[in-house]
C-alpha cells in the first residue's frame, strides 16, 4: 500500500517535470535565453572585474620637467626621463606627452587628453646631486578612480624599477670589491615575496566566480522559478486540472521541482561549459563530487522554494519576490566578491545564506581541489538548511492548496 | 462510506456556506441532485455559482456545511471523490505548447489508468469530437471552439459519474454553443453521466437543464424544472404583458408602478413595457389606468414567461444586469440598480 503510494507519486511526479520539460523545450525564444543569460551573466562579471594581471599599454600621460639644474647640470632628470622612455619602450604602458606647465597639464586632464601627469620639480637635480631623495609628483584625474590607481601602479613599477637600477649602480660604487653585479639586489632590497597557490597554474576571476555562478543558477531555478511557474498554473488555471485529479498534493509540488530542477541544471552545465570552454576554468577536483554538490544545492534550496510558493499568491507577487531575491543573492553570498572584503555586518548576513555554504563548497572543489573532509562543514550546513525548510514548506504549501 | 440517505441522489449538499473573509459568497445552501440527471445553477457572475462548483470538486473547502457525492465526503475523502468527477472549468485546461494528445496524455497520466486504455480513450475521445486530425498539433493553434471541446473531453478522461461544468458555453460563438450542449446531453443519455452545470445563459439552462437552481447572492432562491418555474408567474393568477404605447411618459410610468396589481414593470424600448401583473381584474386595471392618463395604446401582447422572467420575478433584478461584467470571485460584487427597473 505504501509502496504503491510512493510508486504513483513518483510517476506522477515524473509526469509533470515531463510535462513541464516538454514545454520548455517547444519555447524556442526561452531556449536561447537559456543559454544566451549565463553567457552575459559570465561575460560580464568576468570583464568588469578582470583578473590581476592586466596590463594597461599606452595609456596617455603628460611629463612636465620643470628641473633647473644644479651647477647647469640637469644630469639627474635627464637620466630620469631616459630611463622613463626606456623601459616604456620595453612595456609600453605609458603614451607620453609632453607638457609646458602645471596649467596646461591640468587642463588636458580635465579635457581627457590625457589621464595622468608626472611633474618633475625644479629642485630635482638639486636634492638628487646633495645626497637628498629626489620626488616626483603625479598628478592623477580624479574623476576616474579606477584609472588614477592603475596610473599610480604604473609610475611605481617604473620608479621602483629605476630605483633599484640606481641603488645598485651606488652600491657598486661605494663597495666595488665584494659587491657584484649579481648580488647586488641582496644589498637594496634583501627581502622579496614569492607567491604560490594551492594547485598549480595562476587563478582569474573566472575561477573564482565561476563555481558561485553554477551553484547560483541552479539554486535559482528551484528557489525562485518554482513560485513563479506554479502561480502561472494558478492564474491560467490549468492548476485545477491537476488539482482535481486523485493525485497527492506532494506530486504536484514536487513534480513542478523537478522540472525547474531540470531547467536549472540545463542552465548550470551551460555555464559551466562556458566556464571550461571560453573561460578558460579548470576544475581541479572530483566532477562527481561536483554533480553531488549541484543537486544538494538544489535540494537546500526546494524547501525554500515551496515556501516562497506558499506565500506568493498571484504571478506578480511571484515575480517580485523573485527578483528581490535575485538581486542581491550573488552579491551577499560571496558569489561575485569575495565575503573577506564585505564590511563585518555584512558578513554575518552571507552567513545566514545557504547559498554562502553552496558557493564555498563548490568553489574548494573546483578551484582546490578539495574533497568532501575539506567541505564538510558546509555540507553539513546545506544538508540541514534542506531538511528544516520542507519541514517547515510541506504543511504551509498543504494550506495553501486546499484553501 | 455507504450512501446514506436517498439513493437515487448521487450529490447531497447540506447547509453549505464559503466565506472568503467577510464576504460570504456561498451561504448556507442545501440541495441533492438525482443520479443521470442534469442539474444547472443558474445566476448572474458573482452570484456564488462557482464558488460552489469549486467547493463541490474539491478545489475549495467549505466553510461550513457538508456535501457528499457518490457518498464520499468532499473533505475528508476528497480523493475517492476526484476518481468519480470530471472539471470542465470556465479557463481552459489545456497546455498550449502540448499537442491535444499530449495533453490527454498527461491528464489521463494522474489517473492511474493503464496505458493501452488511456491511449485508446484519447483515440475514442478525439474521434468524439472530431479533434483526431488535429492530435498531433499544439492546441495553442487551435480555435476557441476547438479549445473548447478539448476542454470538455479533458474531463471526460476518468469516465466520470459527475461531471461539473462551469459556464461550459462561455465565449462561443452560437454554433460552438449548440455543438458542447448536444454533446452535454449525449453524454448524459448514452453513458449516464450526472451533470452539474453552471450558466448565466438563460438559453442553457433552458434547453439542457433537468432542473434549476436559480441562485442569487450566494442562496438559491428557486429550485425546479423549467416548466415549474415559469408556472410561478404564469399561474392562474399571474402573467406578463407586453404593451406598445406610442406615446408613453415618464408620469404614465410612474402611475403604472403605483398599481397593486403590478409587481414589475420594465421598460424595453422607448414605446415597449413589459408589466408583471397579477390578480382576476389585473389587465383591465392596467388599461383603464393608461387610458385615464391619456395613453394609446398600439398592441398588447400576454407573453410566455422565460427564465429571465422568472429571475426577475424572484430576484426583482435581472440577470444580464449583473452578468455584463465579470466580476473575480474573491470580490465582493456590487449590483448596479438596473437601468431599465422601474419598480
Amino acid at each position: 500500500m505504501i509502496n504503491m503510494t510512493a510508486r504513483s507519486l513518483i510517476s506522477h511526479c515524473g509526469r509533470i517535470a515531463w510535462k513541464d520539460l516538454t514545454e520548455l523545450f517547444r519555447n524556442r525564444l526561452g531556449l536561447i535565453l537559456l543559454i544566451v543569460m549565463p553567457l552575459f551573466m559570465m561575460v560580464m562579471v568576468g570583464f568588469i572585474y578582470p583578473s590581476g594581471n592586466t596590463s594597461i599599454s599606452n595609456m596617455p600621460v603628460g611629463l612636465i620637467n620643470q628641473d633647473s639644474g644644479y651647477n647647469n647640470s640637469t644630469l639627474p632628470s635627464q637620466a630620469f626621463i631616459s630611463g622613463l622612455y626606456q623601459i616604456n619602450t620595453q612595456t609600453n604602458m605609458l603614451k607620453i606627452h609632453n607638457e609646458t606647465s602645471v596649467a596646461s597639464l591640468k587642463t588636458d586632464i580635465q579635457n581627457g587628453v590625457v589621464d595622468g601627469g608626472i611633474i618633475i620639480p625644479s629642485n630635482f637635480s638639486t636634492c638628487v646631486m646633495c645626497g637628498q631623495q629626489g620626488t616626483l609628483t603625479i598628478m592623477t584625474d580624479q574623476s576616474n578612480p579606477t584609472i588614477s590607481e592603475e596610473l599610480q601602479g604604473a609610475l611605481s613599477g617604473v620608479f621602483n624599477e629605476m630605483s633599484t637600477l640606481l641603488a645598485e649602480h651606488n652600491v657598486q660604487i661605494l663597495s666595488p670589491s665584494n659587491v657584484t653585479a649579481n648580488n647586488s639586489l641582496a644589498v637594496v632590497q634583501p627581502y622579496s615575496v614569492k607567491t604560490e597557490g594551492v594547485v598549480s597554474g595562476s587563478a582569474s576571476y573566472f575561477s573564482f566566480i565561476a563555481p558561485g555562478m553554477v551553484m547560483l543558477t541552479v539554486m535559482m531555478s528551484v528557489m525562485t522559478g518554482l513560485p513563479v511557474a506554479i502561480s502561472q498554473e494558478r492564474e491560467v488555471g490549468t492548476m485545477d486540472g491537476m488539482m482535481v485529479a486523485p493525485i497527492n498534493r506532494l506530486s504536484i509540488i514536487l513534480g513542478k521541482a523537478l522540472g525547474q530542477t531540470g531547467r536549472g541544471l540545463i542552465q548550470g552545465v551551460i555555464v559551466m561549459a562556458l566556464a571550461l570552454g571560453l573561460f578558460g576554468v579548470v576544475i581541479h577536483g572530483s566532477w562527481l563530487l561536483v554533480v553531488a554538490l549541484l543537486l544538494l544545492g538544489v535540494f537546500s534550496f526546494v524547501g525554500l522554494g515551496i515556501v516562497l510558493t506558499s506565500l506568493a499568491k498571484d504571478q506578480e507577487t511571484a515575480q517580485m519576490m523573485m527578483i528581490t531575491l535575485m538581486f542581491p543573492m550573488p552579491f551577499l553570498s560571496g558569489v561575485m566578491f569575495p565575503l573577506q572584503q564585505m564590511p563585518w555586518y555584512m558578513q554575518d548576513i552571507a552567513k545566514f545564506l545557504p547559498l554562502t555554504y553552496a558557493a564555498d563548497a563548490m568553489r574548494k572543489v573546483m578551484v582546490l581541489g578539495a574533497g568532501i573532509p575539506a567541505i564538510s562543514t558546509d555540507l553539513i550546513i546545506l544538508i540541514a538548511f534542506g531538511i528544516v525548510m520542507i519541514a517547515i514548506a510541506v504543511p504551509l504549501f498543504r494550506r495553501m492548496m486546499t484553501r | 462510506m455507504l450512501q446514506t440517505q436517498n439513493s437515487d441522489s448521487i450529490i447531497e449538499v447540506k447547509n453549505l456556506t464559503k466565506k472568503f473573509g467577510d464576504f460570504t459568497a456561498v451561504d448556507n445552501i442545501s440541495f441533492d441532485v438525482k443520479k443521470g440527471e442534469i442539474f444547472g445553477l443558474l445566476g448572474p457572475n458573482g452570484a456564488g455559482k462557482s464558488t460552489t462548483l469549486r467547493v463541490l470538486s474539491t478545489l475549495a473547502r467549505p466553510s461550513k456545511g457538508t456535501a457528499s457525492i457518490g457518498g464520499y465526503d468532499i473533505v475528508k475523502e476528497d480523493t475517492e471523490v476526484r476518481k468519480l468527477i470530471g472539471l470542465v472549468s470556465e479557463k481552459m485546461i489545456m497546455y498550449n505548447r502540448l499537442t491535444a494528445k499530449e495533453n490527454l496524455w498527461f491528464f489521463g497520466s494522474l489517473f492511474n489508468i493503464p496505458k493501452d486504455e488511456l491511449n485508446k480513450r484519447i483515440e475514442d475521445l478525439l474521434e468524439l469530437v472530431e479533434l483526431t486530425k488535429w492530435k498531433n498539433s499544439q492546441v495553442g493553434t487551435f480555435s476557441t471552439g476547438m479549445r473548447q471541446r478539448m476542454n470538455v473531453v479533458r474531463a471526460l478522461l476518468n469516465l466520470p459519474q459527475v461531471l461539473f461544468l462551469d459556464e461550459p458555453t462561455l465565449g462561443l460563438d452560437p454554433q460552438s454553443s449548440v455543438e458542447i450542449r448536444e454533446f452535454i446531453r449525449k453524454l448524459n443519455k448514452e453513458n449516464g453521466t450526472t451533470v452539474i452545470l453552471t450558466t448565466h445563459m438563460m438559453v442553457d439552462a433552458d434547453l439542457l437543464c433537468d432542473r434549476i437552481a436559480i441562485v442569487d447572492h450566494g442562496k438559491i432562491v428557486a429550485l425546479d424544472t423549467s416548466p415549474n418555474l415559469k408556472k410561478m408567474i404564469n399561474g392562474e393568477n399571474s402573467a406578463i404583458i407586453k404593451l406598445d404605447i406610442p406615446n408613453l411618459s415618464p408620469d404614465l410610468l410612474a402611475k403604472l408602478q403605483a398599481l397593486d396589481c403590478a409587481d414589475a414593470v420594465s421598460q424595453e424600448s422607448p414605446t415597449e413595457l413589459k408589466v408583471h401583473v397579477h390578480g382576476n381584474e389585473a389587465f383591465d386595471t392596467i388599461i383603464d389606468s393608461i387610458r385615464k392618463n391619456g395613453g394609446k395604446i398600439s398592441s398588447m401582447e400576454n407573453l410566455q414567461p422565460t427564465l429571465e422572467d422568472v429571475f426577475l420575478h424572484i430576484t426583482g433584478h435581472q440577470v444580464r444586469d449583473a452578468a455584463t461584467e465579470k466580476i473575480p470571485m474573491e470580490q465582493h460584487r456590487h449590483f448596479g440598480q438596473a437601468p431599465n427597473r422601474i419598480r
